[in-house]
Parts: structure tokens; C-alpha cells; sequence
């Protein structure tokens, strides 16, 4: 623990601390450009220069030096005061003065530090440096002229996203950031550079040019794109969301989130189901509240509470799981699932949750993935392993495939099977960690994959750490086990042919062999479900209602409502709350709040915010042989129906995986 | 003057050739092994009791750097050393000659500081654009490796010992040491920060010392003879041999091995035939190569040509690299010609010097046209100090000091060039005229 003085001011702090941290401590703000918590130090920008005494006569880059015992650290000294201008006045002569046009204006580094370290005014009067354009895909937009060389878009992709596709051309005044033969960056995390670029060189290319960050409203909110639970900051104005940043969470999303979470929000403009629906003769008519819930309680009179069922989707938060469930037991009905990828997961909540945490996962040092594709199901997560890999030297080994990881990864076999008769050298592997985590995607955990999965048990559960993990792609999935949606599987409930089924955003399941039911399909986007649908609801997507989400790991989270439903469509639990008056049933409560004591009546820990850990509890499950690996459905930019949303996946999906020219998309236009 | 039998590179003109027979016949190679065998820490003792300074620019003691190499092996780690022979500071050609034509005094010396830091091999990253030194270098290594010099068993002294010659791309920047060993990594070549120094954190992680092809090919001379022998030359704390290279407007420009300390008016009397035109039409000289500020002639013409001496002339001994201007040199275009090359070669990882080396170029072409404001040269001087001292490495500083010690001598030539473009009479010529 050194002490070190700053600015007079005595200071003790943690060994393995850097000067910029020690003045940070002190309450001394540093400029900085290059430097970054979650990245590699660079030093380079050279803002972040402090006077250190003992040392050469010169001042010195807090960023990269380490804390020694009796330091006497000066940030406001005249030498100091020099040097921050002098750098100001060089990142300045060639950064254009376009900050009127330019997308960072109002939430940029060099505008904001320029103005309070710089001197105000010019010396240079040559010509300013022009950099070509660089294309970086479909998300990225690029000014290389604005760029400062500060590096973090470089270090961001090899260090954090894994991909060493951006990186520096040519030295000197003529240094460039590119892409790797400018292509797009095929990261799933790309659109962080974006936050990461101190200055307005990468900026969003869908909302170029869309609004002023001083012009939007920002909603606190919890990202649905997949099962991480990001914290995220909704952007929004005149009722429509403009983007989405990421928030701070250490034990979630650190400050990134997945491209589809950034990017995917102009799908909510997108096919929304702004009015109900009713199939007449075979075909869709738009109708009234009125006229739907008549349809309704048409379709659900005289018949019997087992022929009634419901399936939830991938996009349902807890409230409207709850009301649904109310009013379904309040019809008698009791067949409600929510595993629509045929998960065979049930019992305890340990035996469906990831919990080993994500910050956990991080210390983990054998990781077995089994069906699961982190890099694709949950980018966040796949970062953390990476980390895991990296600090921590983690091996990680697979059975069933999947994407490039983007870290080494060792892979056993494709049949799933091999996890009940493990190698006797992976299982020694296995006894012998520390901290071994197996990593069961949602969708290959079928009862014989679990059972076997829990027969490492022993193994994988310790004092003080649970290895077992179930990686589920599905946002609302967590939240729906926990309030009970789970029967005796998608399988079963159509072989039980149900008469009317409720569909709460179903989207991703076949709906084929429910075809004798009536379907009442309640949620935002016209997509699959609405397409087969008798009866449509229209309901409110997860920006427009106040909800409740459970994260993979079973962390309980709320958003805030960013803008209202468009049209007569309506939040989900008051579509419910109205059609149990239509039936005649009572639900007990009138508002949001009474819910929510209801919620936390029956499941005390959905009442609170934050994560309280499952305890491990055997069960005993059989299964049958497996099969193969079930792949993903969809591919990463499509995997629910705001992300098709939404315009920008698809021109993810025509340039990034089908790799078709951008200039054509273009000229199509 | 430095005595014919004092010297250390006695094929520097390559009178005989640089093969393994006949530098053994010169004294090469001649009972390596019992120079290895008075132990490591005796060779670091030796060559710092020699008083030898690094012969790449900084001067900083050759025995106490090795010393800085952990005695014991960290975690598994090896240890490297790196020869740095990307000769690329505009003046020097002294790593040239001894490459060229004595080739084996550096691989033994790489042996034996090998050796002493406890090395496992040496890399010896040479300049892009030596390309005949480059082959006569694999040649010679080639050589050594036959003859059982270097490789398992290392003349016979039980240990161990490879030297690898690596071609760098041809960038100044590589020259630094830790931008050297990205280089050698396979990475761009761009300094890294320091702390961690090369000692402890260098090539692949490893310890490594990054030491110039004359400091290492000094060396086995050095212990053949005794320090004491090396550290009686010159004057204290600038002891021994060192390679001048002359070059500009002599006479006969030339590179010899001369006693450090000597006074520069002998060293160009006695190998380089005078100035040409006579000691009056000397104007300024470069004393170091590139990188230091020049002196006016009235202040080196008695100057002692040592680390310290130049020192006190706010110049430098750096390599060496003497570079002679007479009264012909147009010395604002000279030194916005260094000022070119500074931005040419600037990496372009931190600020102030990429940004910087462009802008004071830009700014040294005017003052040489005359096409500026004279306050532009106090906002210059200004410029150069915010780059000086504020960057990773020092090229930042090699690119500020020329322009310092332009503006230090001769600001009034500056200042009347621009009179003169404006079309004004300069003060002096309006007193001569009312005279």
C-alpha cells in the first residue's frame, strides 16, 4: 500500500496502482484519451501527463506509471498545465473543425477536454491533414480524419471482441486506422468502438446524423436481445428509440453490449401490431378491443381448462407472465410452457440457471461448453470466457460445435451424448480444476444432456462455487421458469391438443402442430406468430412497457418505460387485466404497483432487484439417448422479430454474413 | 591521438578480408573460452571497471546495464540479447564498417556479453538497407557456427549460444531499443512504455539487453587487454576507443577509430585533411549525428569530442557522427532537411510527435524560403519544447533538439532571410548605409 502525495494531499493507495488511479483517489480529475479501464494502457495520447517527483525533469504519463512509496504528484503545477496544452494544441492543428456536423458533438472527449485543458486558440496555420474513408460494415461509420490515433477501437477488437480486424496502417502524421481490408468487423460487439472512440472518427452509422444527445430523453433499461440482461440507456425522442448505450454494470455487461442490442432498436418502428386482429373466413380483418376480446371469450366459453393452454416467447417480462397466469388459472387452465427450444430443464431453480455468474465465470478455470454457442448466444458471455482465457488461462474445451470463439477452444466430438461418457482425460481434467464450469445451451438441454450434465454434480458444485450453467438465448426464459411456465414440454402440449392457445410473443416455435387450436397470439411484431394467429392483441415491446426481467443467472432487473406502444396497442398485462373483466374473472389487482406486490407476494425474490443465488439441490432425471446438436435457428441478427425487424439487421445480415457489397445496397436504394 | 597498437578494429578499412581465418589471424576468436572462464559477474565487472559507455547515442554505462539482467532464470524465462545494428541515424556509418569488414569482433563480442548477461542468443537486427553487410554478416555467423565459435558448446566453454541476424523493413524508429523488439516480435515498430524496461520485460516477455554493434564488439578487445588498458584512454568517465565518421565539408571525409576526449580541431587536421576552404570558412558542426543541436564553429573548433565535453556545448557526442558544414550551407535548409526526416520517420503512435515533427517541419521549410513571420520562430521554439520530453521514446527529442540548437546559433539568420523575402532592409544594412 504506497503513499503518495498529490497535490499536497497524503494518499494511500492499493499496491499496483498507477499514478492516473492515485490521482483519481485524491479527487483530482486526469485527462485522458488513450486510456481505458476495461483495455490495455497505450499511453499514447499523452494527456494524461502529471508531474512526479522523485523522477526525470519531465512530466510523466500518469496512465502507465506505477504508484511508488513517497511519490509527490503534482496535477495542476505550471509544468503540467504546459504540457496538457501542448498536447491539446497537437491533437487539435489536425482535427477538423466540422464539430457542427459531426456526431459526437455534445457527448465528445477532445470537444469537452479541449475546453478544459486547452488554450482557445490556433497557432497553426498550414494545411490540415485529410484521411480517406474507411468502410468498417454497417454499423460503424467513419471520419478517419477526426480520428486522434488513440488506439482503443484496436485494443477493443483484439483484446475484448477477439477479432484482429482493426487495427493501424502507415506511421507518423499519416498513421490510419482501418479494418482489415476494410470489410465490415465481424465482431457481435463491433458497435462499442463507438462509445470507446474518444472523438467523432467511429460513430453509428444506422443514426448518423438523427438527433443531438442534448435532444434525446434517457430511460434507464434492461436489454432483451438475448439472455445477459445488459444494462442499457434507452435514447429516445418523439416517441421513437433512437439508439441504445450501454450501461454500467460490472456483474452484467461490464460497458459493452451485443450489436443486436444496439443496433436492433430501429426494428421497433418496424411491423408493429398497432391494432387487434381477428381471422374471419380464413383471413385476418382488423378490429376493435371490443370485437377481439369478444372473439376471445367466444373462443374460450364451454370449452374445458385442460384444452386451454399457453405458450410464452422469448420477450415477455414477468409482469405480463404473471397476469397471463392469473387469468389462465383463473380459466382453468394449467398447461403453460415457455420452453419453446425443447429444453427438458425444470425442479430447482440451480438447475436452470447460470451460476456460476458472469463475473464469476471469469475465474473459472476449465470451461466445457456443451451445445452452447456463447460467441453467437450471448456475446457478453463470450467475452467474459474470453477473459477467462486470457488472464485467468482457462482451457476450454466443447462438444457440439459451434462458431469461432474467437479464443482456443478443444472440441470432443459433435454427439452430446459423449457428455454422459466423458474421455477419462477431460473427466480427470474436469476432478482437477479449481473452478470447473460446464456450460449447457438452452436449447440442446434435452433430459439426457441434463441428467448427464447433473451427474457431474459432484464435480462441478463446491464450497463457494457452482459450475453448473445453462445458457439460455432467450430473455424472458429465466423469468418465466421462476413464476412457473414450465409443464411437460412444447411436445407434450400438442399432443394434448389444445383447443385455444394463448401465444404470449411465440415467434420461434413451429406452430404447426397446434393447428387445430384457436390461437390467440398477444405481443408487439407482426411476425411468425401473428401469422397463423385468429386472434391478435397487439401488445407493447420491451421499451414501451415498465418490466421486469431475470437475467440468465437469475439477477432480477427493471426497466423503465422510454416511449409509449404505437396505436391501440397496449402493455401486455393490462391487455390481460382488461380480458379477465371480459371473462368475468378477478384478477386482484388494478395498476403496475399492486401487480408487483403480487409478484413479490408469491416469489419474494422477484420483489427486489439484484441476484440471489439458487441453492443446489439434487434431482434425478432420466433421459433418453441424444440426438444431434440442435444448431442456432436463426442466425445472430435475427433471432427474435424486432431484430427482423429492424432494417439495420438486415443490412447485417445481406453485408456481414452474406458478405454482398455495400455500394450495391446502395445504388439499390 | 590515439596509437596504431591501440587499436580495436584493426580491419576497419577492410585492407584484409573479414573471413574467420583472418580475423583469427588479427586476434579474433584467439582463447575465447578463457575469457569466459573468469565467470559472469567478473566480464560485467571488467567492462564496467573499462568505463565503456554505449557507443549508440545515450552513453549509458555498458557493465552496469548488464548487470541489470537477472542473475537466476525467472519462472522458466530466458534471456536475449539484442545487437542493435539498424545503423540508421543520417551521419553514422560506423556499425556499417565494422559489419562489413570485421564482422567476427561482433559475434564473438556477442558471445561474451551473451555470455555474461546470461543469454541464451543474441539477435542481431540489422538495417533493411545493408544489404552486402547483411550477407558478409550471415556469412560470418555461418562461419562461427562452423568453426564451433557459437552454437552448442560455445567455444568450448560448455555453454550454450545461438546468434540469429534478423533484416529489419528499413524504419529509423526501429533503432529504439524497445521498438526494436516489437520489430523483432513481428509487430509494427513502435516503442513500448516504460517501466517495464527490456531488462526485466523484452523480446517475447523475456529479459532482454538491447546493446549498439560497437559496444559489443568492443568488448572481447577490451577483456583480451584489461580494462585498465581500455579506461586509460580519453579522459574520466569518457574512456577508451570510439568510431568517428567525418563527414560534410572535409577534406576527406572519412570513419576512424580515434581516443575519445580529442579535441575536434585534430581529429579533422589529422584524418580528415582540414576543412575545406580552412578552419575561417567552418560555419557549424553536428557533432553527434542527426539527433543533437548543432555547435557554432567558434565554440567546438577546441571542444574536447567526448559525452561530456559536447555536453557543455548543449550538443551531444551521440554516435558520433560528425557532420561538417562550411559557409557554403544554406543551415536553415540543412536543419528543415533534418526536420523532414524526423517527420518521415515519426511512428505516429503518441501525440505530440507525430503530430509535432509535421508541424515543425512545415513550419522549417517556410523559415528556410523566408516565407514567415519572424514571431513564428519564438511560436516554433515554443513548439519544439512541447514535443521535447513529452513523448514515448526519444524521437521527439532528437526531432526538437536540431531545431533548438538552430534557433539557439542562428536566430539572426532566420530572422534577416524573412526580412529579406519581405523585401525589408535589415537593421544592420540601414546602420551601415548612414554610415
Amino acid at each position: 500500500m504506497p503513499k503518495v502525495t498529490v497535490d499536497g494531499v497524503e494518499i494511500e493507495v492499493p499496491a499496483g496502482a498507477t499514478v492516473m488511479q492515485a490521482c483519481e483517489a485524491a479527487g483530482k480529475e486526469i485527462p485522458r484519451f488513450c486510456y481505458h479501464e476495461r483495455l490495455s494502457i497505450a499511453g499514447n495520447c499523452r494527456m494524461c501527463l502529471v508531474q512526479v517527483s522523485p523522477g526525470p525533469p519531465k512530466p510523466q504519463a500518469s496512465c502507465a506509471l506505477p504508484a511508488a512509496e513517497g511519490q509527490n504528484i503534482l496535477t495542476d503545477s505550471p509544468m503540467v498545465k504546459k504540457a496538457r496544452e501542448g498536447v491539446m494544441e497537437f491533437l487539435l492543428i489536425n482535427h477538423p473543425l466540422d464539430c457542427p456536423i459531426c456526431d459526437q458533438g455534445g457527448e465528445c472527449d477532445l470537444q469537452d477536454q479541449a475546453m478544459a485543458y486547452g488554450r482557445g486558440n490556433s497557432r497553426f496555420e498550414e494545411n490540415k491533414r485529410a484521411v480517406t474513408e474507411k468502410h468498417m460494415g454497417p454499423l460503424i461509420k467513419t471520419v478517419m480524419t477526426r480520428c486522434i490515433q488513440c488506439t482503443r477501437c484496436v485494443r477493443f477488437a483484439e483484446e475484448v471482441a477477439g477479432v484482429e480486424e482493426i487495427g493501424a496502417l502507415y506511421r507518423g502524421e499519416n498513421m490510419q486506422i482501418t479494418s482489415y481490408l476494410e470489410q465490415a468487423v465481424t465482431s457481435e460487439m463491433s458497435g462499442n468502438v463507438i462509445d470507446l472512440c474518444p472523438v467523432g472518427a467511429l460513430t453509428a452509422k444506422p443514426t448518423a446524423f438523427h438527433a443531438r444527445p442534448w435532444e434525446l430523453k434517457r430511460t434507464d433499461s434492461i436489454d432483451v436481445m438475448d439472455a445477459v440482461g445488459a444494462n442499457i440507456t434507452v435514447h429516445s425522442r418523439s416517441g421513437a428509440v433512437v439508439r441504445v448505450t450501454p450501461r454500467l454494470n460490472e456483474d452484467v455487461n461490464e460497458e459493452w453490449i451485443s450489436d443486436t442490442a444496439r443496433f436492433g432498436c430501429d426494428g421497433l418502428q418496424e411491423r408493429r401490431l398497432d391494432r387487434p386482429w381477428v381471422r374471419v373466413n380464413g383471413e385476418l380483418k382488423p378490429a376493435t378491443w371490443a370485437q377481439a376480446f369478444a372473439a376471445v371469450k367466444a373462443a374460450v366459453s364451454g370449452v374445458a381448462g385442460d384444452k386451454i393452454a399457453a405458450i410464452s416467447g422469448n420477450l415477455s417480462a414477468v409482469e405480463e407472465l404473471v397476469a397471463a397466469k392469473d387469468l389462465l388459472t383463473g380459466l382453468g387452465a394449467t398447461r403453460l410452457e415457455s420452453r419453446t427450444d425443447g429444453a427438458a430443464y425444470a425442479g430447482p431453480a440451480a438447475h436452470w440457471r447460470f451460476n456460476s455468474t458472469l463475473a464469476g465465470l471469469e475465474t473459472a478455470d476449465l470451461i466445457l461448453l456443451v451445445g452452447a454457442d456463447p460467441r453467437l448466444d450471448a456475446p457478453l458471455v463470450n467475452s467474459r470466457i474470453r477473459k477467462a482465457v486470457r488472464r485467468g488461462g482457462a482451457t476450454v474445451l466443447r462438444i457440439g460445435g459451434g462458431s469461432d470463439p474467437s479464443y482456443p477452444v478443444t472440441d470432443l466430438g459433435d454427439d452430446l451424448g459423449l457428455l454422459a461418457k466423458l474421455p477419462k482425460d477431460v473427466a480427470g481434467k474436469l476432478k482437477s480444476a479449481q473452478r470447473p464450469a460446464l456450460i449447457v445451451g438452452s436449447r440442446n438441454a434435452s433430459a439426457d444432456v441434463l441428467a448427464a450434465a447433473h451427474g457431474l454434480a459432484d464435480v462441478l458444485v463446491k464450497d463457494g462455487w457452482n459450475g453448473f450453467n445453462i445458457l439460455h438465448d432467450s430473455a424472458a426464459r429465466v423469468g418465466a421458469m421462476t413464476v412457473g411456465w414450465a409443464g411437460e414440454g412444447v411436445d407434450a402440449l400438442a399432443a394434448a391438443a389444445p383447443s385455444v392457445l394463448f401465444l404470449l410473443g411465440v415467434d420461434e416455435l413451429a406452430l404447426a402442430p397446434f393447428g387445430g387450436a384457436t390461437k390467440i397470439y398477444i405481443g408487439s411484431h407482426g411476425d411468425r406468430g401473428a401469422a397463423v394467429a385468429d386472434i391478435i392483441l397487439p401488445g407493447a415491446a420491451w421499451a414501451e412497457k415498465p418490466g421486469t426481467w431475470v437475467n440468465l443467472e437469475g439477477r432480477v432487473q427493471r426497466s423503465l418505460r422510454a416511449t409509449f406502444p404505437p396505436g391501440d396497442a397496449r402493455e401486455d398485462w393490462t391487455i390481460f387485466r382488461a380480458l379477465a373483466d371480459v371473462l368475468g374473472i378477478t384478477l386482484g389487482y388494478d395498476n403496475l404497483d399492486q401487480l408487483r406486490t403480487r409478484i413479490a407476494g408469491e416469489w419474494p425474490e422477484l420483489g427486489r432487484e439484484g441476484l440471489e443465488p439458487a441453492v443446489w439441490e439434487a434431482a434425478t432425471l432420466t433421459g433418453k439417448p441424444a440426438g444431434a446438436t440442435r444448431a442456432r435457428a436463426t442466425d445472430f441478427y435475427s433471432s427474435n422479430p424486432i431484430l427482423r425487424a429492424s432494417p439495420t439487421m438486415r443490412t447485417c445480415v445481406a453485408e456481414i454474413l452474406e458478405g454482398r457489397a455495400p455500394a450495391i445496397l446502395e445504388a439499390a436504394e | 591521438m590515439l596509437a596504431d597498437k591501440d587499436r580495436i578494429f584493426t580491419n576497419l578499412y577492410g585492407f584484409q578480408p573479414w573471413g574467420v581465418e583472418h580475423a583469427m589471424k588479427r586476434g579474433d576468436w584467439a582463447d575465447t573460452k578463457s575469457l569466459m572462464a573468469v565467470g559472469q559477474d567478473a566480464i560485467i565487472q571488467q567492462v564496467k571497471d573499462s568505463g565503456l559507455r554505449g557507443r549508440g547515442g545515450a552513453g549509458f554505462s555498458t557493465g552496469l546495464k548488464w548487470s541489470f539482467m537477472p542473475k537466476e532464470p525467472k519462472d522458466g524465462r530466458p534471456s536475449f540479447l539484442v545487437v542493435n545494428a539498424d545503423e540508421s541515424e543520417p551521419g553514422s556509418c560506423k556499425d556499417r564498417e565494422i559489419i562489413r569488414n570485421d564482422p567476427h569482433k561482433l559475434i564473438e563480442g556477442a558471445l561474451i556479453a551473451g555470455y555474461a548477461m546470461r543469454a541464451r542468443a543474441a539477435y542481431i537486427y540489422i538495417r533493411g538497407e545493408y544489404i552486402r553487410e547483411a550477407e558478409v554478416l550471415f556469412a560470418a555467423v555461418e562461419e562461427a557456427y562452423a568453426k564451433g565459435f557459437i552454437g552448442k558448446n560455445a567455444c568450448g566453454s560448455g555453454y550454450d549460444f545461438d546468434v540469429f541476424v534478423h533484416r529489419g523493413g528499413g524504419a529509423y524508429i526501429c533503432g529504439e531499443e524497445t521498438a526494436m523488439i516489437e520489430s523483432l516480435e513481428g509487430k509494427k515498430g513502435q516503442p513500448r512504455l516504460k517501466p517495464p524496461f527490456p531488462a526485466g520485460v523484452g523480446l517475447y516477455g523475456c529479459p532482454t539487453t538491447v546493446n549498439n554493434v560497437e559496444s559489443i564488439a568492443v568488448v572481447p578487445t577490451i577483456l583480451r587487454r584489461g580494462p585498465d588498458w581500455f579506461a586509460g584512454i580519453g579522459r574520466p568517465n569518457n574512456q577508451g576507443t570510439k568510431l568517428f565518421q567525418i563527414s560534410g565539408h572535409v577534406n576527406k571525409p572519412c570513419v576512424v577509430e580515434e581516443a575519445m576526449s580529442l579535441p575536434f580541431r585534430e581529429l579533422i587536421d589529422v584524418h580528415c585533411g582540414g576543412i575545406r576552404g580552412g578552419w575561417d570558412n567552418l560555419l557549424a558542426v553536428i557533432p553527434g549525428g542527426s539527433s543533437v543541436p548543432l555547435v557554432p564553429a567558434h565554440e567546438i573548433i577546441d571542444a574536447p569530442m567526448d559525452f561530456d565535453g559536447l555536453r557543455e556545448l548543449k550538443s551531444g557526442l551521440g554516435t558520433a557522427a560528425v557532420i561538417v558544414m562550411d559557409k557554403s550551407t544554406d543551415i536553415i535548409r540543412a536543419i528543415a532537411r533534418i526536420s523532414y526526416f524526423y517527420k518521415h520517420e515519426s511512428c505516429g503512435q503518441c501525440t505530440p510527435c507525430r503530430e509535432g515533427t509535421g508541424w515543425m517541419w512545415r513550419v522549417m521549410e517556410r523559415l528556410a524560403s523566408g516565407d514567415a513571420e519572424p514571431h513564428e520562430i519564438d511560436m516554433l521554439l515554443e513548439v519544439t519544447t512541447q514535443v521535447e520530453g513529452h513523448t514515448i521514446c526519444a524521437l521527439g527529442d532528437a526531432a526538437a533538439w536540431p531545431i533548438q540548437g538552430l534557433i539557439r546559433h542562428f536566430r539572426p539568420e532566420i530572422e534577416a532571410r524573412i526580412a529579406k523575402r519581405r523585401g525589408f532592409v535589415s537593421v544592420p544594412e540601414i546602420a551601415q548605409a548612414a554610415e
